[in-house]
């Protein structure tokens, strides 16, 4: 398999901190990477370093065998789009035209035809629909979440780089997120999703990749990678992985400490 | 998931709403422009001021002025006053719809973060020292200069994350307006008391005296300014997202903050060159016109051109004609209104806590 987008020996440093220290992750077409790893691991440097937005102090990150720095903005964007965690916007647009500006790289295309089309459908695959015509900031924090995700769909984009997009999620929703997500992956995309949720990537990722310290600890398919040394070392915390009775399904549980069980 | 079939975009009732705020502000400005150019010492019945236009323009239609001066009075004085309300009223509101846009913040107003005294310091420097290193267009070169100096520096001092927080952006109005009376007391302490009285008509504002070789010089800088603006409203939709999210969706986000920046001092300073600080133009227009039609900086941004020349032509007429025989400065009737409106938008940002619904 070839990859579509890749990062070759990849350091980012702020002022002394390490955020990176020499990352190599690669993504195929058709394939579902999860970024795993804990609180400042470099999960979300990483991201942006592949989305083009941060420059690495060494090493590249190429799309389609390009560097992604010297790529034009406007291409970039018909190709790839980015979910950040946090999604704010400064004026009150309505939810239908926050997923339409989604549509803005492929203005002035023959695809533009499709606008109205592709818009009905991403605000329904988010499950936004029946909101369409709210304001955004009167939304909830898993509904702007969702009329997010339903913007970044709407870049049709072959690659996707999403960063947490389950954080503000209930289950239904995290469930849906992620399968339309593998679906994307499935039809062709190249998928790169970051999670905290140990059990939703080893059910959803074709690969887990993990992060810590800025360095690539393990990447592999799940049942590979996620193991129970590797965790515990790598969380800094007790960690077990139980797999599914029958199924071919990994549960990650962290161990809860003495004190907690005596207490209840 | 749920399937629909019905268009889930509030495309139709918007743009029927837009259509009619076109319609009605243009009336508006039409309407205003042929009373306010009839209303004054030397009264010219509203058809006598069509008539006069079409005899200009070769048309044998309506009545011309009665009074034996009315004609003389029309074009050598009102009809560049209202042009010139109407300039640089659509220069002060798209200035203001263009600054928040870009600061990502509603409450950015060229007056109220210091780029109008920016830029007049920049037109008094002209008026003490005499310069006249560009013609007719020196006043306007220097006020450009000052705008932009003072657009750049507000800029880079007051955004975090590519965002402005409210208090930010007040405080460093508060600085900026304070070094640039600063420098404008002492261009008044410099001058002589011809150019004192220049400077204090200055600040106060007005359009008193208009005639038509100031227009020429405003009306090309506000048109390419408006033009300008009209042309980065899509990207600017974009740039509510953020910078980063807007960068993701193809805009170059520093070039287009150039631009802006760059077409914010060309705004004000075609307003500020000939007619001094009026300020909150530029910050009541743009909300109002959100709060009709909602956001969407392709709307916006010529109706709140639009709108801004309604708003000055009407101030305008209350400034010559609400004390008899006395010409009232227009910045201070405007300030008068857009302070208290100021102080709400101000309440209400806290109520709400940056949920600008």
């Amino acid at each position: 398999m070839s990859a579509v987008l890749a990062a070759h020996g990849v350091h980012v440093r702020f002022g002394q901190a390490r955020i990176l220290d020499g990352v190599d992750v690669a993504v195929a077409a058709g394939e579902l990477v999860a970024l795993v790893g804990p609180n400042g691991a470099g999960k979300s440097t990483l991201l942006s370093v592949l989305s083009g937005d941060t420059a690495p102090d060494e090493g590249r990150v190429e799309l389609d065998a390009v560097d992604v720095r010297a790529m034009r903005l406007d291409q970039l964007a018909r190709r790839r789009a980015v979910l950040l965690q946090e999604n704010r916007l400064s004026f009150p647009f309505p939810v239908a035209d926050v997923v339409r500006m989604g549509r803005a790289p492929w203005r002035g295309t023959a695809r533009e035809d499709a606008d109205d089309e592709v818009v009905a459908r991403s605000l329904d695959t988010a499950d936004v629909s029946h909101l369409a015509a709210r304001r955004f900031p009167t939304l909830s924090g898993g509904e702007k979440a969702r009329t997010s995700f339903a913007r970044t769909l709407a870049q049709e984009p072959g690659v996707l780089l999403l960063d947490e997009p389950t954080a503000a999620l209930d289950i239904r929703h995290q469930e849906a997120l992620l399968d339309e997500a593998r679906r994307w992956a499935r039809a062709g995309a190249s998928v790169v999703v970051v999670l905290h949720d140990l059990t939703l990537a080893a059910a959803y990722a074709d690969r887990v990749v993990v992060l810590d310290s800025g360095r690539v600890r393990g990447d592999g398919a799940p049942a590979d990678v996620l193991t129970s040394e590797l965790l515990t070392d790598v969380y800094r915390h007790p960690i077990e992985v139980i797999r599914g009775p029958g199924v071919d399904e990994l549960v990650v549980l962290p161990v809860r400490t003495a004190a907690l069980l005596e207490t209840r | 998931m749920t399937t629909t079939l019905e268009r889930p975009t509030t495309g139709a009732p918007a743009r029927t709403r837009s259509t009619a705020l076109f319609v009605g502000l243009a009336l508006a400005l039409v309407v205003l422009a042929v009373l306010s150019a009839g209303i004054g010492q030397l009264h010219v019945a509203p058809s006598e001021v069509v008539g006069s236009i079409l005899h200009r323009i070769g048309l044998d239609w309506g009545p011309s002025p009665a009074h034996p001066n009315g004609d003389a009075a029309l074009w050598a004085i009102r009809f560049p006053r209202v042009v010139m309300a109407a300039l640089v009223g659509a220069a002060l509101a798209t200035g203001g719809a263009l600054m928040q846009g870009v600061f990502g913040n509603p409450l950015a107003d060229p007056g109220v973060v210091g780029v109008s005294s920016g830029a007049a310091v920049g037109a008094c420097t002209v008026i003490v020292f005499g310069l006249a290193f560009a013609g007719p267009w020196t006043v306007a070169t220097m006020a450009f200069v000052g705008g932009l100096l003072t657009t750049i520096l507000v800029y880079l001092t007051a955004r975090e994350n590519g965002r402005t927080e409210v208090v930010t952006l007040v405080l460093t109005g508060v600085a900026v307006n304070a070094v640039a009376g600063a420098a404008l007391a002492l261009l008044t302490f410099l001058g002589d008391t011809q150019a004192r009285e220049q400077i204090v008509f200055w600040q106060l504002g007005s359009l008193n005296g208009t005639r038509w070789p100031y227009v020429a010089v405003v009306a090309p800088i506000v048109l390419l300014g408006i033009g300008g603006a009209v042309a980065v409203a899509r990207r600017l939709d974009l740039l509510a997202l953020g910078e980063r999210s807007a960068r993701h969706l193809g805009v170059d986000v520093e070039r287009l903050r150039v631009v802006c920046i760059v077409l914010v001092a060309l705004l004000t300073a075609g307003a500020v060159a000939f007619c001094g600080i009026i300020a909150f133009v530029g910050l009541v227009v743009p909300h109002l016109i959100r709060m009709a039609v909602g956001p969407g900086h392709r709307v916006l941004i010529p109706a709140s051109a639009l709108g801004g020349a309604v708003l000055l032509l009407a101030a305008d007429l209350v400034a010559r004609t609400a004390v008899p025989y006395a010409d009232l400065p227009i910045g201070m009737l405007t300030a008068l209104v857009g302070g208290p409106f100021f102080f709400w938008l101000i309440r209400r940002t806290r109520r709400s806590a940056g949920g600008w619904a």
